[in-house]
């Protein structure tokens, strides 16, 4: 047993954060600690500085434009570009369609689309989910019905996170009505211009519409365009779904905002003394800061036992929820430091340049919408739900 | 990084295990806990014999072990099997012995051929009141010492005594005049006493430490690493135990795993005992590679971590056990009954949460 990293990992995390030190734009760094919102071209900029030095996909083989790094590589990249404040990686694309088309996709696919993904001309987005279908994703209703070397994409899929900044977007849809609700799904991808294809934005309670509503109405996308074969997309998403849940803990982010949360109530003063000296406020955070740190303990394990070549099967659904719990945690305590100051909402002082007289002290305006947007932590990507049935599937087997 | 065991602790582990399976079985354990001595004498000889004592300390005072992660497989192990052989007193006993400069009684503690406790806890609150006088001859110590787990069994104890307005730690004899031991079983096994000490006479050399406190610190350290590593290995039993009921026991026509309810209980159950792991694989490495507040906090962190884990881990094995987990005949019930008690020993979740806020300020 040895909870220390080698002396090439440990080289490996310099290098990667003088990379941060030099090239992280502190504008962007800025924003992320301060829960100010991404626009496209922030993200579009982080996107470019990673690629632009091979670092943007972590989990490609090199061959097609990858870092080939370790799990345990990966791990220390993501521990260090949180701990930064750098923006996350839009995942669509990278860590989604990306890793699908190495698996199940053509050559042709691979050598056509993998580029334009790194480089950053297409910005895919996921059509999965629909009005009928969340946790019970197999439920979904848009149809893709052969017409010669077309389908015709009829449905409505919604969820769908930056739609609105997208080119194409990758859809699960019905080819075959007739079979068992998993078998009769395919892999398509779409060209977002497409005639028939509507994005409406869904605002959110934190006020921000940063998910929409596709709709598609007689949409004519090529057969060329089927990932692997057709009636087998439940498998590919399968697929994807276990990448996205990787880095699902979201350790060095929380650790990152633990930091915040400390030093926030470290400033706040409640009673004439900082927050922080409250008993009771200072064992809720102590709490939860020793969850973090078992979390990282435990990720790590499992990070271990995949660079070991095991299978993490339970696990991931464990690092989801205990995750997002700890995350959800921290963001309700920051709500709660701010006392009275979280509740008035100015959404344009989470843009950047707002130069109005703020109410209350720094960043107390993004507490709230920062807390109520993490609501969604333990609803996506499975629910904590359906995780703990999938645990409970695999442990109890029954 | 590497989270497995070392080849030579892991045979350790193996061992120890096939040993304790073999010769303290769940009724054995039962038929030994509740009398006098409290303890099984065959399975503490044999205990001797393995060496497992020795694997808790280091080659310096005559073991062959003595890391963080020696000592949490021994008692992860020792928990497994619900063991009330009295290593703890071992452990706390011999690591005050080493932080003092050692003791020809350490040998024997080390050999496993002597049981030892530790008699600190006040058998009233308000810190130590237990005192110590000395003379031309050696001391005379006065006081009384709470819940001293296998005090009857043990030959000697280690007494913590205010002398000369300091924390002073003393080898008594338990048979020494003036030295009254009232005994007891405890809810989950093991027995305990009150002891009582009137007048009691020892020698200048019977003094280990006239200032025990950094002993004692080095003692509390260990037992924290050792009781958080106990109650996961029971855990991992109840846990497991509870896992096959469910998958055994059939109500409505079905396995009772069938139901959502419970088998979103037993996912939460699963989770927190990995997170409980983890606290402990923390504490073991900060025993080996922190010191002073540092390592302190982190332990503090694993004790609160299982204190509170092993609430949860032992009220709902009980509950999906339905009612035959309230049965003395289950052997899970005593794996609950151990695991809530370890949250009452050395400090309970409360008191460790608010020391690792403490520690915070000052490490």
């Amino acid at each position: 047993m040895d909870l220390r990293f080698t002396p090439e990992e440990e080289a490996f995390r310099e290098e990667v954060r003088s990379f941060l030190r030099d090239k992280l734009p502190a504008r962007l760094a800025d924003k992320v600690r301060h829960d100010q919102r991404l626009t496209k071209a922030d993200l579009e900029e982080w996107h470019r500085i990673l690629n632009d030095r091979g670092w943007l996909a972590s989990h490609w083989p090199v061959e097609y434009g990858g870092t080939g790094w370790s799990v345990v590589q990966r791990a220390i990249f993501e521990d260090e570009a949180a701990k930064a404040h750098a923006p996350r990686i839009v995942p669509f694309g990278v860590s989604m369609l990306g890793p699908v088309l190495i698996k199940y996709g053509t050559e042709e696919q691979r050598k056509t689309i993998l580029p334009r993904i790194l480089d950053g001309r297409d910005w895919w987005c996921q059509g999965y989910s629909e009005p009928g279908a969340g946790s019970d994703l197999a439920s979904l209703k848009t149809s893709a019905v052969r017409d010669g070397d077309h389908y015709i994409v009829n449905g409505q899929k919604t969820w769908t996170t930056l739609g609105q900044f997208a080119n194409r977007i990758f859809c699960l849809v019905r080819t075959d009505p007739a079979a068992k609700a998993q078998e009769g799904i395919s892999f398509l991808l779409i060209d977002m211009d497409t005639p028939g294809i509507e994005v409406r934005p869904i605002m959110l309670l934190d006020g921000e519409a940063e998910v929409n509503e596709v709709f598609f109405t007689d949409v004519r996308v090529p057969v060329s365009n089927l990932v692997g074969e057709e009636n087998k997309g439940w498998t590919y998403a399968k697929y994807l779904l276990t990448y996205e849940r990787t880095n699902i803990a979201g350790v060095g982010s929380s650790i990152a905002a633990f930091e915040r949360l400390q030093s926030l109530a470290g400033s706040i003063r409640r009673d004439g003394r900082p927050l922080a000296d409250d008993p009771l406020f200072a064992a809720r955070m102590a709490r939860v800061e020793i969850e973090l740190a078992n979390m990282a303990t435990t990720n790590m394990r499992v990070v271990a036992a995949a660079a070991g070549g095991g299978a993490p099967g339970a696990e991931s659904s464990m690092l989801k929820i205990k995750g997002t719990e700890i995350r959800q945690a921290i963001t309700a305590l920051t709500r709660r430091a701010y006392g009275p100051y979280a509740q008035p909402f100015i959404p344009e002082a989470l843009e950047e340049g707002y130069n109005g007289e703020p109410v209350g002290p720094e960043d107390a305006g993004a507490a709230a919408p920062a807390y109520f947007n993490n609501r969604k932590l333990s609803i996506f990507g499975g629910s904590n739900e359906v995780q703990r049935n999938i645990i409970s599937k695999m442990i109890v087997g029954l | 990084m590497d989270f497995r065991h070392s080849e030579d602790r892991q045979m350790l582990a193996d061992t120890l295990r096939r040993f304790l399976a073999a010769e303290s079985p769940p009724e054995a354990r039962n038929r030994a806990a509740y009398d006098a001595p409290g303890h099984n004498a065959k399975v503490w000889a044999g205990l001797g014999e393995l060496g497992i004592a020795g694997a808790l300390f280091p080659e310096s005072v005559g073991g062959f072990g003595g890391s963080g992660f020696d000592i949490m497989v021994v008692f992860e192990e020792l928990g497994r099997t619900l063991s009330v052989e009295p290593l703890l007193g071992t452990l706390m006993v011999g690591r005050a012995l080493m932080a003092a400069g050692g003791r020809p009684a350490l040998e024997q503690i080390v050999a496993g051929s002597a049981i030892v406790a530790l008699a600190h806890q006040e058998a009233e609150d308000g810190g130590l009141a237990t005192t110590a006088i000395r003379d031309a001859e050696g001391w005379t110590l006065n006081g009384a010492k709470a819940v001293v787990a296998q005090a009857e069994a043990a030959s000697l104890l280690l007494v913590s005594a205010v002398a000369e307005g300091r924390p002073a730690l003393f080898l008594v004899p338990a048979d020494a005049a003036g030295v009254s031991i009232r005994g007891y079983a405890n809810i989950d096994g093991g027995r305990s006493a009150q002891v009582q000490l009137d007048g009691v006479r020892v020698g200048a050399d019977a003094c280990v430490a006239t200032d025990g406190a950094a002993a004692l610190a080095e003692a509390e350290a260990a037992g924290l690493l050792a009781l958080s590593a106990e109650a996961l290995g029971a855990m991992d039993v109840a846990r497991d135990m509870t896992i096959d009921y469910l998958r055994t026991r059939r109500q409505f026509g079905v396995p009772i795993g069938k139901f959502q309810a419970l088998q979103h209980r037993i996912a939460t159950v699963l989770m927190e005992v990995e997170q409980a792991r983890s606290a402990v694989i923390n504490a073991a490495d900060a025993f080996d590679h922190k010191q002073g507040p540092a390592r302190d906090r982190v332990l503090s962190a694993a004790k609160y971590t299982i204190g509170a884990t092993g609430q949860l881990v032992a009220e709902e094995a009980i509950q999906m056990h339905g009612g035959i987990g309230m049965t003395w005949e289950l052997p899970l019930s005593h794996y609950a009954k151990r695991i809530t008690m370890i949250d009452h020993l050395l400090g309970d979740q409360d008191r460790h949460l608010q020391r690792y806020v403490a520690l915070g300020k000052v490490a």
